[in-house]
């Protein structure tokens, strides 16, 4: 084998080590998590939360649940969109289907 | 050993610019012989050597290659007999740059499979016999025109051919160098092997090791010299 | 094997040496490749773990709550409607939730303020969120200051700061007893923000639901599954910006590909008629191209997976974080727990080697299948 494949070979072998070690670690830091994750889950039922907290920028990317097609303009029927985490985060699925059910 | 049966290759068939490289040809080279195609450029010589090496496929007629009939043989066959039978020499030397001399000398035998370092004992062992063992190491790209010829040459004798063939070897060469190559072919002809050589250059029609002359113009052989 | 293996390490060499020769030209493919593939996997991972996070997460969640609309509008809903809601059969308990959102000028932020049912703080203290905590550098013992709905100044002491694990659901949380609450945002008269609503049967909820959107024909209804579907729906890489995002970085690789499988140069040309008129066929050079192809494309893939695993959870994502945030000045690191979801990383796979892979054979199979003669007549 010529010293071209051999450095090539480590090259791919390091890489896939690097994946293994990838997912030896994500296993672990799953396992590792479990206190938090409940812990969380626990604060979610006694504060009765409905949401995440991913963006603080608006209502509606606040509590991405309960923001209804309404919820983005209630602040002024023109400013439909000027939040970045707005444009990101569309709306919830419910909204396309109960729409008309329940409203 | 190599029959042409009213081989003919036809370029361009069909269309405006059509064009007979080769008519109808019956020839017969003889086994263990150094014969000599001599022609001027554009009579047809590189057309009858891919004919004979395997390299295109005549457009009619048929081509026995040691008894054997090729020229209605897939593709797959057809490569391992231009493998295993033929050692070509190019006209342009068609080394490929950024790879050494050996790697050069070792490619054809890359699909075999055999082992990197029984191919490296091989291509070492030729080096040795062309007298190019300190280069064996070094690109292509450094080598003299000299050194680059005599690399094709053991190239073209990685495989153990049979049958060396050689297109216009002596077009990049000076006279020295050129009667150099043509004592290689005449000791690689003494090994037994068929030499098959096309020149328009009297330093290789002319030399002594030759032993049969076919000439040829405007894609026909005139006729047989001695 | 013993010879399909050499054949093969044979073939990898000159391959190597091909793709060497070109060094520049191929390390900024190969760069370029690495980045698309951490972008897209960025992507991947950190949606994938967000989702994953919000299913185990809010599977606490109420399991129904009511809200109102005026003219459009959400609205505080009042508590009379409780009573038609509580003798619905299926029903265990209906009561008023009381949160808002408070603009804080001193650093510019949203706070989420709420009144929690049981343990409620002091009145006079909060219990405040780690995003807030980090925003004004505030810890137990410190006081921070509300404006009033009359115009006045409403001090409240923080008693304790909630757990920096808690930051994905409670970063930006103010928990302020109910008085403080009706201090801050005005009195309550008889109104909640929105209502929660616990049934015996889950699987009634729905038609427990459109009961109470008979009786309460103002109201809109939001069931625990959807809010859980709308992180699911959200975050799944095939809606939203994500998708656009992802549609770009797919367009660079089609754009990359397109210009491999476009065309040989002259210089491969010639190569593979070497190769071929010195005994190699074709299915020995599609070999080469083959591997031609994946060297550079698992290479980028394996890479491009790594760097973004390490970027997503090591470093909080912090490439993307910025566009969640937005104007925002509070917000959480994306401390997110690696829940890998193995099949996108698989379609990923397939998505980034295969095209290329393929787009680097392509050009050359007619190449490969032509006589060696071209390269006889010096072509």
């Amino acid at each position: 084998m010529t010293k071209r494949t051999r450095v090539f070979g480590l090259f791919g072998l390091v890489l896939l080590a690097l994946l293994g070690v990838m997912a030896a670690h994500a296993a672990l830091a799953r396992r590792a998590s479990g206190p938090a994750l409940r812990e969380r889950a626990l604060l979610v039922r006694r504060l009765e939360l409905t949401d995440l907290c991913l963006s603080t920028e608006a209502n509606y990317t606040r509590h991405l649940s309960l923001a209804d097609f309404h919820t983005a303009f209630q602040d002024h029927p023109l400013a439909l969109e000027h939040f970045p985490s707005g444009s990101l985060l569309g709306p919830p699925p419910h909204l396309r289907r109960s729409h008309g059910q329940r409203d | 050993m190599i029959v042409l049966d009213r081989a003919k290759k036809v370029f361009a068939q069909g269309k405006p610019n059509e064009f007979i490289a080769l008519h109808e040809t019956s020839l017969v080279i003889e086994a263990d012989r150094l014969t000599v195609i001599r022609g001027p450029s554009g009579s047809g010589k590189t057309t009858l050597l891919s004919l004979v090496g395997c390299m295109a496929r005549p457009t009619s007629g048929r081509i026995h290659v040691l008894g054997r009939e090729i020229t209605s043989l897939p593709e797959r066959f057809l490569t391992e007999i231009r493998r295993k039978t033929f050692g070509f020499i190019f006209q342009q030397f068609n080394l490929i740059p950024g790879l050494t001399a050996l790697e050069n000398v070792i490619l054809p035998a890359y699909p075999t499979g055999e082992r990197r370092s029984e191919l490296e004992k091989r291509a070492a062992a030729l080096f040795d016999l062309f007298g190019l063992a300190s280069k064996s190491k070094s690109r292509i790209e450094w080598l003299s025109g000299g050194e680059a010829q005599r690399v094709t040459i053991a190239r073209a004798l990685i495989n153990d051919p049979a049958v060396v063939i050689a297109d216009e070897p002596t077009a990049h060469l000076d006279s020295k160098l050129s009667r150099e190559f043509m004592a290689t072919m005449g000791r690689l002809r003494g090994e037994g092997r068929t030499v098959l050589i096309a020149s328009h250059d009297p330093l290789v029609y002319d030399h002594p090791a030759v032993e049969r002359v076919f000439h040829i113009r405007d894609g026909r052989i005139d006729g047989a010299g001695p | 094997m013993a010879s399909g293996i050499e054949r093969q390490k044979n073939v990898l060499d000159f391959t190597l040496s091909s793709l060497l020769r070109r060094k520049g030209k191929n390390l900024a493919l190969l760069a370029v490749y690495t980045l698309l593939v951490f972008l897209m996997a960025s992507v991947m991972l950190a949606t994938s773990a967000i989702r994953k996070e919000a299913s185990l997460v809010l599977k606490e969640a109420p399991e129904m709550v009511v809200q109102r609309t005026v003219a459009g509008r959400q609205d505080p809903i009042p508590l009379a409607y409780l009573e038609k809601i509580r003798d619905i059969a299926g029903v265990i308990s209906s009561d008023g939730r009381y949160w808002g959102y408070y603009y804080d000028p001193v650093v510019g932020a949203n706070y989420t303020l709420l009144v929690p049912r049981d343990e409620m703080p002091e009145p006079g203290t909060i219990i405040i969120g780690p995003g807030i905590a980090a925003a004004r550098l505030a810890m137990a013992g410190d006081t921070l200051e509300f404006k009033t709905q009359l115009g006045g100044i409403l001090e409240l002491v923080v008693d304790g700061v909630l757990a920096r694990d808690s930051e994905l659901v409670a970063s930006d949380l103010v928990l302020v007893s109910a008085s403080d609450f009706q201090a801050i945002f005005g009195p309550s008269n008889g109104l909640a923000t929105d209502l929660v609503v616990r049934v015996a049967n889950p699987r009634e909820l729905s038609t427990i639901a459109e009961k109470i959107a008979a009786r309460l024909p103002d109201t809109r209804i939001i069931l625990r599954e959807e809010m859980l579907r709308t992180y699911d729906a959200v975050f799944s890489w095939r809606g939203g910006i994500l998708a656009l995002l992802l549609f770009g970085v797919v367009l660079a690789f089609v754009i990359i590909s397109w210009d491999k499988a476009s065309g040989l140069s002259q210089e491969e040309r010639r190569e593979i008629g070497i190769l071929k008129a010195v005994g190699w066929e074709t299915s020995d050079v599609i070999l080469m191209k083959f591997w031609e192809g994946a060297v550079v494309s698992v290479s980028a893939f394996l890479l491009g997976v790594v760097l973004a695993y390490i970027h997503v959870f090591f470093f909080s994502a912090r490439l993307f974080a910025p566009v969640l945030k937005g104007w925002a000045v509070l917000y959480p690191q994306f401390r997110l727990v690696p829940f890998i979801d193995a099949s996108q990383l698989t379609a990923l796979f397939f998505l980034t080697v295969v095209p290329y892979a393929v787009a680097t054979i392509i050009p050359s199979w007619r190449a490969s299948v032509t006589d060696p003669d071209a390269v006889m007549k010096g072509l």
